[in-house]
């Protein structure tokens, strides 16, 4: 790479513009240079790729580098993507690659429609395609392939969760009937120690509000959406083949899922394979009959709420999660300062779920413990969350970063159960 | 009256070990069947290789040059010759590199069942009831093998001192058959184990296996390992995927390792492994399968997630 | 140069096996069945082998439920042929049966060069590669991991006990048992394997002929005995740390 020659210095000694004397100095200008300097290849090399054009939009304002959660715990974002681009770097085979978590934030704030969340699922798929992906993502991907979800576990035991939740659950394969709910339970609510517990809750709770509702049991797949946004498209279509084909056996009147990422796949991904459901999250399913529980105490903590990107950024729902929080009894509830269409991301998303190891090499900290500090900032004693990837990844953080005793993560669906005991 | 023939595996350093194991276990065999023992050492030479062998009844010497270093088409033909010739009921080979080449091909070459994985071996009327280790060690398989039978033995599954006893056995020898002098495989050159270091020396050791997820988790088994002073140790699959170099293996194709601690984290604690670190002497195992068979050696377990428990336990021995 | 790899699916050991009501086999309702990690690294040898010096790579396998897809893997993997051999059963064989069946296929196929995993975790009546070389009466090597080409002949690293290795020189055709290939098996992604699922490039070859040896037989499959096993700890990881520490402190193993 050559270095950039400053540009030539015009001078006239002689000027005079609509009457006003500017000789001299008073004209200095840089003569216009084209950046020769660059080999433009790499860019238009990733911009030829389907889905990742708008890289080619960015100009460089700079807007999206204080937007970015990455680059608030290292050196990231898409004007910092593309200028690396620009000055050569490959980013199909480099570490920043496997960074963005789609989050979203960049998107919100770029005036060009920069477009991450579909340039990286589709530079990734390129770099999948040729092999090079990161092992502890490999793992993810082969898992989610041999056994329907990313951690590995057996497909039979998907359901176990059931057996202890204290609260009946209809498994429709082995009990075949129409149900008003179908809950999409996803993985880790189905086999995280901690999502069962928040599965469990949420089957106390339902109870409670006598919804009829079911579960695909060990039917059920992963819902695929994050290896789709980490570039493992093919493997997203066919496990979304095969659920579609599973949930068309079955009669229910409207879905509700735990998991935003699987929310985010049902009501924007599988429509375009052809297969539309009435699919809401569980915060927003809940909400209105929040008023028809049975509260039996109040709990006087002091929370504050983490806003998942696929539930907030990417579909628009901020209210459902705070109705919540409102209306349980004795909550006192503080916003952090990046809440909303603003707020922080946990890291977890676009398959960082499953580059911890990966990333903890190119960040001063984790975006979880980050996060967390920010929670603890706000005086509050437990971060309310209402996605399953981030009770295990908040918690991990609590304890990383030294607020154990300071700071509880609970999921709200295990608050609501808790005020209901 | 079955004699169980005992195929010796040596190399330029001598009889090795698992050889005596198959004596011993032999001797029980043959005591059960009414029969003998004999052991078969073929080389390019016998003569110092036979005066260890003094647990055997009989000792055959095959000499040819093409025996020395090993070559598996000469050591086929060879125990195959053996087996043709001598007619045992038992033939027990170990289940190492060579018992994979030797056995298998022999037992074709002389239409007889193989039995693999042998952990233990005993006789029941004329029959010989076999306990193997399938399925990672998941699982046990007991087979009845009525008539002849060739069977391959895990080291480490029978003592070796029953096998080193014993005054002096008769010697015959047999000749060596005419295909040694055609073989399609030729010896080049051998290898030391390479990496510079020697793990069967140290005496404590943390060995990771696949649990351990990808090669960017390493540092947590690395911190331990220096908080303990000890060695880092791996399964085969870690080594398979070039996380760490083959000159850490502990198990059957790597280091037989005897430390006084040994600490296998994420490791199930397949049958290849587990005999390459039994003899540790405090075993300490931690993996999130409270079925793995590594909890079967091992003196004390753990299923915590070692991604919780490593960090823990060496912030605690860095702090004492 | 034309390379046959042989590959078979094994019961996927992150499951927990159970034994069927007779005692003597696995209760396979419930088992999932998963490519041999053995035979992953032979497939990955063979393609490394065609990148490296250009060769036809016919990847085979007993007709089986599931085989197909890992047959279609393997084709996304590089494998330029797939090929199904009907041993008339769907039931799995034991190595040696299925060596025999095996092997008239590989005869009609003529590979220069067969590569398989060296053993599999069902192979309780031997392992694949011998047999198979048995069967063709073509010289073999198992354990091994590197194989080059050197000429009519293969050069291969065998690896003994206590990390020693020899290589070892074997002329063609010849039948290789694989322990490991240089580098990891590739990640094949799926949309490749579903090209190939959708290219149904598979094709059905005949079994050979042959009897079994009879004579062994399973007599009971069980779990291993419990009680002679590890004394656990409990707790959360800082109590069992603790736990340890003072383990090792009574033993006097604590550094220093």
């Amino acid at each position: 790479m050559s270095k950039v020659e400053p540009g030539r210095v015009r001078e006239d000694e002689h000027l005079i513009v609509e009457g006003m004397d500017i000789s001299g100095h008073w004209n200095r200008m840089f003569e216009q240079r084209v950046l020769w300097s660059h080999d433009t290849g790499p860019l238009e090399k990733l911009t030829a790729i389907t889905g990742a054009e708008s890289l080619a939009y960015c100009y460089q304002c700079g807007k999206c580098t204080s937007a970015c959660p990455v680059d608030s715990v290292g050196s990231y974002s898409p004007r910092k993507i593309f200028r690396k681009v620009q000055t050569g770097t490959d980013l199909l085979t480099n570490p920043d690659l496997w960074l963005c978590t789609t989050c979203a934030n960049c998107l919100r704030v770029c005036p060009k429609e920069v477009n991450m969340i579909s340039i990286m699922p589709a530079l990734r798929e390129v770099a999948v395609t040729e092999a090079n992906v990161p092992p502890e993502l490999q793992k993810a991907f082969e898992n989610t392939f041999q056994h329907g979800n990313p951690l590995g576990e057996p497909a039979r035991k998907r359901a176990d969760w059931v057996a202890e939740a204290g609260a009946p659950a209809t498994i429709l394969p082995r009990e075949r009937r129409p149900v008003d709910v179908l809950f999409y339970v996803e993985c880790y609510w189905s086999y995280h120690p901690r999502g069962r517990d928040a599965a469990r809750a949420f089957a106390r709770v339902m109870e409670k509000l006598g919804v009829d509702w079911g579960i695909l049991g060990p039917e059920e797949k992963c819902s695929c959406d994050s290896q789709r946004l980490a570039g493992e498209r093919g493997l997203f279509e066919m496990l979304a083949e095969q659920n579609i084909r599973t949930l068309a056996k079955y009669e229910f009147s409207r879905m509700v899922t735990s998991d935003p990422h699987a929310y985010n796949a049902l009501r924007n991904e599988y429509p375009k394979l052809g297969a539309e459901y009435p699919i809401q999250h569980y915060t927003q399913f809940l909400a209105p009959l929040m008023g028809q529980l049975p509260w039996k105490r109040r709990l006087d903590y002091k929370v504050t709420f983490h806003d998942p990107c696929y539930l907030g950024r990417h579909n628009g729902e901020y209210d459902a999660p705070r109705e919540m929080i409102r209306q349980i009894p004795g909550l006192q509830f503080t916003e952090m300062f990046r809440c909303k269409a603003n707020g922080y991301c946990c890291g977890g998303g676009g398959g960082g779920m499953w580059l911890d190891s990966f990333t903890g090499n190119h960040v001063t900290e984790r975006l979880s413990e980050r996060r967390v500090r920010e929670a603890v900032e706000t005086g509050a004693e437990m971060l309310v969350v209402c996605c399953p990837y981030e009770v295990s990844r908040f918690e991990d953080a609590v304890k990383s970063t030294g607020n154990e005793g300071r700071l509880l993560v609970r999921d709200v669906i295990e608050l609501v159960d808790e005020a209901l005991r | 009256m079955g004699n169980v023939l005992v195929y010796v595996e040596n190399s330029e350093t001598g009889v090795a070990p698992i050889a005596f194991e198959l004596l011993g276990a032999a001797r029980r065999l043959a005591a059960g069947l009414g029969g003998e023992v004999e052991a078969l050492v073929a080389a390019g030479a016998t003569a110092e290789l036979a005066p260890a062998l003094g647990a055997a009844d009989v000792i055959l010497r095959m000499e040819h040059p093409a025996l020395s270093p090993y070559l598996p088409e000469a050591h086929v033909a060879a125990l195959t010759e053996a087996i043709r010739s001598r007619d045992p009921q038992v033939v027990l080979v170990g289940n190492t590199s060579a018992g994979i080449d030797v056995a298998a091909g022999a037992a074709a070459a002389t239409q007889r069942p193989l039995v693999a994985y042998c952990t233990g071996l005993a006789v029941d009327g004329e029959a010989v009831v076999a306990h193997s280790q399938v399925y990672g060690g998941k699982l046990v398989a007991t087979t009845r093998t009525e008539g002849p039978g060739v069977f391959t033995v895990v080291a480490g599954a029978f003592p070796g001192a029953e096998g080193q006893s014993g005054g002096k056995a008769a010697e015959a020898t047999l000749a060596a058959p005419a295909t040694l002098g055609s073989l399609h495989t030729r010896f080049i050159a051998a290898t030391a184990p390479s990496g510079g270091i020697d793990i069967g020396r140290a005496d404590r050791l943390v060995s990771v296996g696949r649990g351990i997820g990808g090669p960017e988790n390493l540092e947590l088994a690395q911190e331990l390992a220096a908080a303990l002073g000890a060695e880092l140790g791996a399964s085969r699959p870690v080594v398979d995927s070039g996380w760490l170099p083959k000159a850490r293996q502990v198990g059957k194709s790597g280091m037989t390792v005897k430390p006084k601690l040994y600490v296998a984290v994420g490791i199930s604690g397949a049958p290849e492994h587990l005999e390459g670190m039994r003899e540790a002497e405090l075993i300490l195992a931690v993996n999130s399968d409270a079925n793995a068979p590594i909890f079967e050696v091992a003196h004390f377990g753990s299923t915590c997630d070692l991604f919780d428990l490593l960090p823990a336990l060496t912030e605690r021995l860095q702090a004492s | 140069m034309h390379i046959a790899v042989v590959v078979k699916q094994v019961p996927d050991l992150v499951e927990e096996l159970e034994v069927d009501a007779a005692g003597t086999g696995l209760d396979r309702a419930w088992v999932k069945m998963k490519l041999n990690e053995f035979d992953d690294h032979a497939l990955e040898q063979a393609v490394l082998l065609k990148e490296a010096g250009g060769a036809q790579v016919s990847v085979v396998a007993l007709d089986g439920e599931g085989i197909d897809q890992v047959l279609y893997a393997a084709v996304a993997r590089g494998a330029d042929r797939a090929l199904k051999v009907d041993a008339g059963t769907q039931e799995p064989l034991d190595s040696r049966r299925a060596a025999t069946a095996l092997a008239g296929a590989i005869r009609d196929l003529g590979p220069d060069l067969v590569l398989t995993g060296v053993q599999a975790a069902d192979d309780l009546f031997g392992q694949m590669a011998p047999f198979l070389a048995a069967e063709l009466g073509w010289p073999h090597v198992s354990v091994v991991s590197q194989v080059e080409v050197a000429g009519a002949a293969v050069r291969v690293q065998q690896e003994y006990a206590g990390g020693r290795m020899a290589t070892l020189e074997v002329d063609l055709p010849a039948v290789i048992g694989v322990q490991a290939a240089p580098q990891p098996p590739r990640y094949v992604p799926v949309s490749r394997l579903r090209q190939a699922m959708a290219s149904g490039a598979l094709e059905t070859a005949t079994a050979g002929a042959g009897a079994g040896t009879g004579g062994a037989a399973v007599t009971q499959l069980a779990k291993p005995e419990a009680g002679r096993g590890a004394e656990m700890l409990t707790g959360s990881p800082d109590q069992v740390a603790e736990k340890i520490e003072a383990l090792l402190r009574e033993r006097g193993l604590l550094r220093g």
